[in-house]
């Protein structure tokens, strides 16, 4: 259950920082975006895949989260 | 242009690898790379961060150096306890030239030594009764002093002393900080996991035990995250930001205090230089206190201009206006200049191997002078290092990852570069080989190299060292061949 930061660059792409590892990487995919929905399954551009247990309304970035393997 | 064409290049790193072990050859072929600025992702073409070969010569760090030595040490109003045998203190001590004002040994002690100087009786009898005595002693000695950080030698990580609780004590009965850094050498690869280590304490340490609630913060408060002010350089750049209308509030850590530490938690945007050093508080402030981070560069005035504009489309137009004001006053100079140095420089190739943000950040600065790197390198850079630098580098040039001093030899002697960029480790080698060379690292005791000011300088020390007439003088009298 890795602690990663989520956070939005300047040009909208969503940026994901996994601590323990010092990896930063730009979200290649989510699976819901939504405004009603936002979370489940995440991949990073280098192909690590993480799960975010869905959230009713996205949160308000930086936003520091714990994700699951996914 | 390049000095070599892509082919070459390839060619050159394997004539380099020809000489290791086939075990070795390798390892070290993973951090070796030709330069393509299309690809993305450092990570499939080159690997850093990982642990240097026994048998080769590397110029890294330990843990220690990138605690002690960069992120805490600047700190001047706090006494950095150098705990452990006398030896990691004394060798470090001041050697950075991290410039502050103060007096020191009264209310600021950074290029002091303070050190428990460990024997064997500490070794085998464990030195924390020591540590106890020693907080006593500097608490009489500097009652200035604005709280303690105790940098761990190897020596107490090998022993399994408790510092964590001497500290905890001592912090009580002192009424002040005192901040445990398990910073011993042996953790880690290189300085890179000292300067998380000390981020860390500082994040649990400082900014989790009570911020600074006087501070009446402005909406133009801006902290300057990763300067450590080497020769100058914090000063250089935060006038800039001040004169274009910013509130610098806090330096992190050059010239630096803790009661700069504890406010800037209330500032509105963190401007990180340094980013291999001090990422991980910005990632913290960001997260824990919603402050934004903006990475910067402060080198040669094209990237100065960038930056600044960067800086200012995060405030209102009153920072606009004053960033495009600030840019135009130091045209001029940057003019006058560019035309003194530019017919001096043009075209000469430069080859660096240094550390943090310097491999990509100062290329803007050699290319502002009409000179070209030909080859760059991390010592402990890590992957997010590497991705920034591909795109600062032109094709086919050179990018190595903890380049051994036999690499480095190997790589120069063949592209013959015009000015070489590394540490003491190598200056003297260079420059006995009759190239020009320049102790990057603390700016071969010049600077500051930041802003416009620094550029002058900058400038200046390049042209002197480039066009010494000394280089062509390198062979003996005796071995010259007769007229």
């Amino acid at each position: 259950m890795p602690k990663v930061i989520l956070s939005r660059a300047d040009n909208g792409t969503l940026t994901c920082y996994v601590p323990k590892k010092d990896l930063e990487g730009r979200v290649k995919s989510l699976e819901y975006d939504r405004a009603d929905c936002w979370g489940g399954r995440m991949v990073l551009e280098d192909g690590t895949a993480l799960f975010i247990e869905p959230l009713d309304t996205p949160p308000i970035f930086p936003v520091e989260m714990r994700v699951t393997r996914g | 242009m390049s000095a070599l064409t892509r082919a070459e290049a390839e060619g050159l790193i394997q004539d380099v690898l020809e000489v290791y072990p086939e075990e070795a050859r390798k390892d070290r072929k993973k951090h070796l790379m030709v330069n393509d600025p299309a690809i993305e992702q450092s990570k499939k073409c080159i690997t850093s961060n990982r642990k240097s070969l026994p048998g080769v010569m590397t110029a890294r760090g330990c843990a220690y150096a990138g605690s002690k030595g960069v992120v805490w040490g600047p700190v001047k109003d706090m006494i950095h306890l150098s705990h452990g045998p006398v030896g990691c203190g004394q060798y470090s001590r001041a050697g950075r030239r991290n410039y502050y004002v103060g007096y020191t040994g009264v209310n600021t002690f950074g290029t002091m030594n303070f050190t428990s100087d460990f024997q064997e009786k500490d070794v085998v009898f464990g030195g924390d009764k020591k540590l106890a005595k020693i907080f006593a002693e500097m608490e009489m000695l500097f009652p200035l002093s604005k709280g303690i950080t105790v940098q761990s030698e190897c020596p107490v990580g090998l022993i399994g002393d408790d510092i964590d609780a001497v500290t905890q004590k001592g912090s009580a009965t002192l009424g002040k900080p005192v901040v445990p850094v398990r910073c011993e050498g042996f953790r880690g690869v290189s300085q890179s996991l000292g300067h998380h280590i000390a981020n860390d304490t500082i994040r649990d340490h400082i900014l989790e035990k009570g911020l600074d609630d006087d501070f009446v913060s402005s909406p133009y408060d801006v902290a300057i995250i990763g300067d450590y002010n080497i020769g100058g350089d914090a000063w250089s750049s935060r006038i800039l930001l001040e004169e274009m209308g910013l509130r610098v509030v806090a330096q992190w850590s050059g010239d630096g205090t803790l009661s700069e530490i504890k406010r800037t938690p209330k500032v509105k945007l963190n401007l990180l230089h340094c980013y291999r050093s001090m990422n991980y508080i910005s990632r913290h402030m960001e997260a824990k206190f919603g402050i934004p981070w903006l990475e910067y560069n402060f080198f040669g005035p094209t990237k100065i201009a960038e930056s600044l504009r960067a800086i200012a489309s995060r405030f209102d137009d009153r920072i606009k206006e004053g960033a495009e004001r600030v840019i135009a006053s130091y045209q001029p100079m940057v003019d006058a200049l560019n035309a003194k140095y530019v017919p001096r420089l043009q075209g000469k190739k430069v080859m660096l191997y240094v550390g943090g943000l310097r491999p990509r950040h100062v290329i803007g600065a050699y290319e502002d002078l009409g000179m070209e790197v030909v080859g760059t390198g991390y010592e402990f850079g890590h992957n997010d290092d590497y991705d920034r630098t591909i795109q600062e580098m032109g094709d086919a040039t050179l990018i190595y990852d903890d380049v051994t001093e036999f690499e480095l030899e190997r790589f120069v002697a063949k592209i013959k570069p015009d000015l070489i960029g590394a540490g003491i480790k190598e200056k003297y080698v260079y420059q006995k080989m009759g190239i020009p060379f320049r102790q990057m690292h603390s700016w071969d005791y010049s600077g500051p190299y930041h802003g416009y000011d620094g550029y002058a300088i900058f400038a200046r020390d390049i042209d002197m060292t480039v066009n010494n007439p000394c280089w062509k003088n390198m062979q003996a009298p005796w071995k010259k061949e007769l007229p």
